[in-house]
């Protein structure tokens, strides 16, 4: 067993007087592929968004990549360059071109050659199939389009995991494929992911392990089949149901 | 009995009677009007006093009422019901402010044009009843230039060409150079243009004979301290903008300390402070040109105007954008610069207009310390005993230049609204 690429042991957050997470214990291997669910209001969210320090907690570790996230930490920019997020809400930035969202950040934190940075946005682009659509405006796109350009923004920072925030809530039903194909292939190609989703198919196919969250606990965490198969606790049964 | 109530309310069966009567009697009232003012005639005069003055009314309204049906399928019907004949209130104010255009056109025509005086060069040539435009002609040097001495004024007119050339470099830097452009207009252009005004309008050095700012004025002084604040007082803002929402204390108190009190304090009294008491604290070897003074001292003051619009446009922008940058791996300046302040700026256009144009509105309160700017040179003329009583050309005059020059801004400030603007 590799040493965990992200660590985290008995962290705590509050917002205000509230917790939103609770005592969480997690460790991730590198190359695992971990889709973390539960229902709205559990934390989610918050947890991923820890992880790159979107959101700052107040007990306990986090590690990522062997760097302790803290206060303290002074190159927070270094380690969230290379940890990707996708957002529920796209984020791209619509003032730039679909080519520049994607070049923005390598050539002005990782200072690649503009060239280079191209090249390299042309190919991610091309992977998530929007390659011809390079230089459109955000705006001018659908809302898949525009969730695989911000997959494909996240990758051209060559990150070593990725994080997904719900990627597919804001969609239609018709578009969610477009991206959860995306993810596979993105999965298949052994990126390191952490998927907040609701998705239980995307789950079944690409997860290694599925965490199931409430009250901003980790009520269960367990492989895929066997979450599926033999849900342990009663909550996840119930979740379950629902959602099934 | 129905047939009469039919025959009043006009609809679409009978919309070629109804539009014909409308429009000849709108059209007599209009007749009736416009004789009244050019010609002097009163074509209703057979009827009582009253009577007469609000014919041209009664008929309109009338004639409007009658033009009045929804969905004629004539167009220009149409557009003229949506826009100016909703309801009878409507019909009424659109016949009240057209009949007033119409009457008071004529005087103010014969006053401005045709029995106005522009030959001459003194007071005596204006005997006419109309404008006396010689004042202005034989003062437009003094309203351009101020106290400045005649035959320098090619150095202000040179000084201003080359500031205005110096603006335009911006448009053809190469492209590996445009990464520059800000600093440029921030920090390098002003430089220059200082240099150059220093140097060409103030001079003392080159062989130029040295001209003391007490003697610079008009409208070239408004340009010159417009220019400065308004290329000084952005930047500023922007400062105060991003500190007012800093997670740092010490610099966010400091800017909310900054921006409420020059909110707070009156421009005029600033204006005071700059020239009578700043001095006071200053060492005694220590000089600094009034005119510097109240550059200054507007720039601040209207920074604190520009950073509250600019905190709006940076508030606007969703949280998502902040989160996505530094997802990115980008520190709080290739964040605010690459990504949010291009955003926010680009939404607060409006706004900033708005401040600039007042700004340049606020420019002849510099007359409280002794500065006369183009209305401050108009205060000073019309109180000259050979040239009494001409306020009236002066202001007029004044007020066209202002306009010109804010109109220019605002269509501008449109223009690059269009050419930023995205699809979200």
């Amino acid at each position: 067993m590799s040493d965990p690429i992200i660590k985290i042991q008995n962290m705590n957050k509050w917002f205000g007087d509230f917790q939103v997470l609770k005592n969480i214990n997690l460790e991730v291997e590198a190359n695992k592929k971990i889709v973390v669910c539960g229902p709205s209001g559990s934390g989610k969210s918050t947890l991923i968004r820890c992880i790159n320090r979107l959101e700052e907690h107040q007990e306990g570790d986090i590690i990522v990549d062997g760097n302790e996230l803290s206060e303290k930490t002074k190159d927070i920019e270094k380690i969230r360059a290379e940890v990707g997020m996708v957002f529920q809400q796209f984020n791209l930035f619509p003032h730039l071109s679909i080519l520049d969202n994607c070049t923005l950040a390598p050539i002005w934190v990782k200072k690649m050659p503009k060239k280079d940075a191209q090249e390299l946005a042309l190919d991610q682009l091309k992977k998530v199939q929007i390659d011809d659509q390079a230089n459109k405006f955000p705006g001018q796109l659908s809302g898949g389009q525009q969730q695989r350009c911000a997959i494909a923004r996240a990758l051209c920072m060559q990150p070593k995991i990725m994080l997904f925030d719900e990627p597919t809530s804001a969609l239609d039903p018709e578009m969610i494929k477009e991206v959860l194909d995306a993810m596979v292939n993105l999965a298949k190609g052994g990126m390191t992911m952490i998927v907040v989703t609701h998705e239980m198919g995307f789950a079944k196919e690409v997860a290694d392990e599925v965490i199931f969250m409430d009250e901003g606990m980790i009520i269960e965490r367990a492989d895929t089949k066997e979450f599926f198969a033999n849900p342990k606790s009663d909550r996840t049964k119930l979740f379950l149901s629902q959602i099934l | 009995m129905i047939q009469t109530i039919n025959f009043l309310k006009p609809n679409r069966d009978n919309i070629k009677n109804y539009s014909i009567i409308g429009t000849f009697l709108v059209l007599v009232s209009l007749i009736d009007v416009i004789s009244n003012a050019f010609l002097k005639i009163n074509l209703t005069s057979f009827l009582p006093g009253s009577l007469t003055t609000l014919f041209p009314l009664i008929i309109g309204l009338i004639g409007l009422n009658m033009m009045r049906i929804d969905y004629s399928g004539n167009k220009k019907l149409d557009l003229l019901n949506k826009n100016i004949n909703t309801n009878n209130f409507n019909a009424l104010l659109t016949l009240l402010i057209l009949f007033s255009i119409i009457k008071a056109l004529p005087q103010s025509l014969s006053w401005m044009i045709f029995d106005a005086t522009i030959s001459g060069d003194s007071k005596d040539a204006c005997t006419g009843t109309g404008a006396c435009w010689t004042y202005i002609k034989v003062w437009f040097r003094r309203f351009m230039y101020g106290m400045y001495p005649n035959e320098f004024h090619w150095r202000i007119n040179t000084a201003f060409i080359l500031v205005i050339a110096l603006g335009f470099v911006g448009y053809f830097m190469k492209d590996n150079l445009k990464k520059y452009l800000a600093l440029y207009y921030v920090i390098i252009y002003p430089v220059i243009a200082y240099l150059v005004i220093y140097y060409l309008i103030s001079g003392g050095s080159f062989g130029l004979q040295w001209v003391e700012t007490g003697a610079w004025g008009g409208l070239s002084l408004t340009f010159i301290v417009s220019f400065f604040c308004l290329i000084f007082c952005f930047p500023l803002g922007m400062i105060f903008a991003l500190g007012r929402r800093s997670n740092l204390p010490a610099i966010k108190y400091i800017s909310i300390c900054y921006i409420e009190f020059w909110r707070g304090v009156p421009l005029i009294t600033v204006l005071f402070m700059s020239s009578v008491m700043f001095p006071m604290f200053l060492p005694e070897d220590f000089f600094m040109d009034k005119l510097v003074r109240v550059i200054i001292a507007i720039t601040l003051f209207e920074a604190a105007y520009c950073a509250e619009v600019i905190r709006g446009g940076l508030q606007s922008l969703p949280r998502g954008q902040y989160d996505a940058a530094k997802s990115l791996g980008m520190g709080y300046w290739k964040m605010h610069i690459f990504v949010i302040l291009p955003q926010a700026l680009k939404l607060v256009i409006p706004g900033i207009a708005n401040t600039f144009l007042a700004l340049v509105k606020d420019t002849p309160l510099i007359f409280v310390v002794g500065l006369a700017e183009l209305a401050g040179m108009l205060a000073l003329a019309k109180t000259n005993p050979k040239w009494l009583g001409f306020a009236m050309e002066g202001y007029i005059f004044a007020s066209i230049i202002f306009w010109i020059i804010c109109y220019a801004m605002s269509k501008y400030s449109y223009n690059l609204e269009a050419k930023y603007k995205t699809e979200r």
